[in-house]
């Protein structure tokens, strides 16, 4: 079933196309991940997903729901992680989630027990009351990933979910969104890492100048252009090696 | 725009603030104390009466207004601008259900909540002075609410319309200074050239420090012209506040 479809998807800001005129559709329960250079369009695309930004031209649908006007009901189905760290600086650890749950209309009472779970399950629970500047980089990622779980979404979009973290904290992230793969969760994501895409994805697009050149799973990639991903995903977008 | 939506934003703001107000009730309570006291006392000792007042008495409703002002401009000005490009708390609220409206309406709540905080601690603090005349000063508090309304509204558009946050000094230079200083709170402003008053007549502190010193006089029928101009001003703001901010926000 098709969770996510996209035609004909375009994003100008002024004169620069962003996203240029893409189509694709996403599966229930699948991992997808879109890769490419920096600018290649991938954040536009995830905003326009969860109904951050309006496309300039064609359509998206999320759970068969236009993005331009079923906003509402799309977001209170879906989680995000944005790219930009976003946690509330003025609140502690467990405040953001509860606070959090309190735009998704989840009252304290029911919140508060779902946020100790989640803190929990990626280890913040003691730090429950701390100040959101004692906390690491892993641990802030961490914590914007459970903070997107408060409702309970069908669809996680996350942007570029690991850049910026050490070994360790990545793989920690990576263990959890497996963990939710495996929960039926269906997972959009961008990565700058091939083995992040390797590792989680089932599908991947590969993107260059607004464009996706290329869909598929990881395996048939290499298979058909040779190397590991990383090189497939050179060969594709290397236009600086090239010119 | 669902106001229950909107609240969700305030419910934030409010608890936000309730961790915090030890520090930014200095900035706005101490100095219109300040104000107060020095103008008051020093300044009032040189002069004997304003309309029959003593000075202290002339100035201290006065103060009611521009601090409740004060307190929301901050707030909607560094405060918003703060939430929107430093701490992307905007971002993060965007990506659930609550949508820009609510967003937009939640920080316009929200800013006319501080002003009647603000409004509430300095009856407070003048009727303790003994500087009011009348129970008529509590009708002052709904009002700060609605003139928070236009402080919010217009702060909001000038975060909207600024190119970076230096930018909002001028706001405070060339619009609050001189409306602050020429709304009538230290002195009437009879003495002035006429076309003092009649600009003065376009700013909302005006109006709010004439029906706050109507009020605590114990005249509510002076403070009648002043509410209907502020409450068309705030109706009137609302579509500029709401388009200009979705602009600034929706790429």
């Amino acid at each position: 079933m098709e969770i996510i479809t996209a035609s004909g998807l375009t994003k100008n800001y002024g004169s620069f196309k962003a996203v240029d005129n893409v189509s694709f559709s996403i599966l229930s329960g699948e991992c997808f991940g879109f890769l490419g250079p920096n600018g290649a369009g991938k954040t536009t695309i995830m905003r326009m997903i969860y109904c951050f930004m309006p496309p300039t031209r064609g359509e998206v649908t999320v759970f068969g729901h236009s993005v331009t006007r079923d906003p509402g009901h799309i977001k209170s189905r879906i989680g995000v992680v944005p790219q930009e760290e976003s946690l509330d600086l003025d609140l502690t650890v467990l405040e953001n989630i509860i606070v959090y749950g309190r735009y998704f209309d989840i009252p304290r009472k029911k919140s508060q027990p779902i946020a100790m779970e989640l803190l929990s399950s990626v280890g913040l629970l003691e730090r429950m009351n701390e100040n959101i500047k004692n906390l690491s980089g892993g641990m802030k990622r961490s914590l914007l990933l459970v903070r997107s779980l408060v409702n309970d979404p069908e669809l996680l979009v996350l942007d570029e979910p690991t850049t910026g973290l050490d070994p360790h904290s990545r793989q920690m992230v990576w263990h959890g969104l497996k963990q939710l793969q495996e929960r039926g969760k269906t997972l959009l994501l961008t990565t700058h890492y091939m083995e992040e895409a390797q590792r989680l994805c089932n599908r991947v697009a590969i993107m260059d100048r607004g464009k996706i050149v290329v869909v598929a799973s990881p395996k048939d990639l290499m298979e058909q252009y040779g190397g590991d991903l990383e090189e497939v995903y050179l060969r594709l977008t290397g236009r600086k090696l090239e010119d | 725009m669902k106001i229950k939506r909107a609240m969700r934003v305030w419910q934030r703001h409010f608890m936000v603030y309730t961790k915090l107000y030890k520090s930014s009730i200095a900035l706005n309570f101490v100095e219109p104390v300040m104000y107060l006291v020095a103008m008051g006392f020093g300044l009032g000792g040189y002069i004997s009466e304003i309309n029959g007042k003593p000075y202290i008495n002339f100035i201290a409703p006065g103060i009611i207004a521009s601090s409740s002002m004060f307190a929301t401009v901050y707030e909607c000005t560094y405060g918003t601008y703060v939430r929107i490009f430093f701490q992307k708390t905007f971002d993060a609220i965007l990506a659930t259900p609550v949508n820009i409206d609510d967003l937009i309406a939640g920080e316009i709540i929200w800013g006319a909540t501080k002003s009647t905080l603000y409004g509430i601690i300095i009856i407070g603090t003048i009727s303790a002075f003994h500087l009011v005349d009348s129970f008529f000063v509590l009708l002052i508090i709904p009002v700060v609410f609605l003139s928070g309304l236009v402080f919010a509204e217009i702060s909001l558009i000038c975060v909207a319309l600024v190119p970076g946050i230096d930018s909002l000094n001028y706001f405070y230079t060339l619009f609050l200074t001189p409306m602050f200083l020429f709304s009538g709170i230290f002195f009437p402003l009879d003495a002035f050239p006429v076309f003092v008053g009649k600009i003065a007549y376009f700013t909302p502190l005006f109006h709010l420090t004439s029906i706050c010193r109507a009020l605590s006089a114990g005249n509510p029928a002076g403070a009648v012209e002043g509410v209907v101009w502020i409450l068309v001003v705030a109706v009137l703001l609302v579509p500029f506040t709401f388009r200009f901010m979705r602009k600034k926000i929706i790429k």
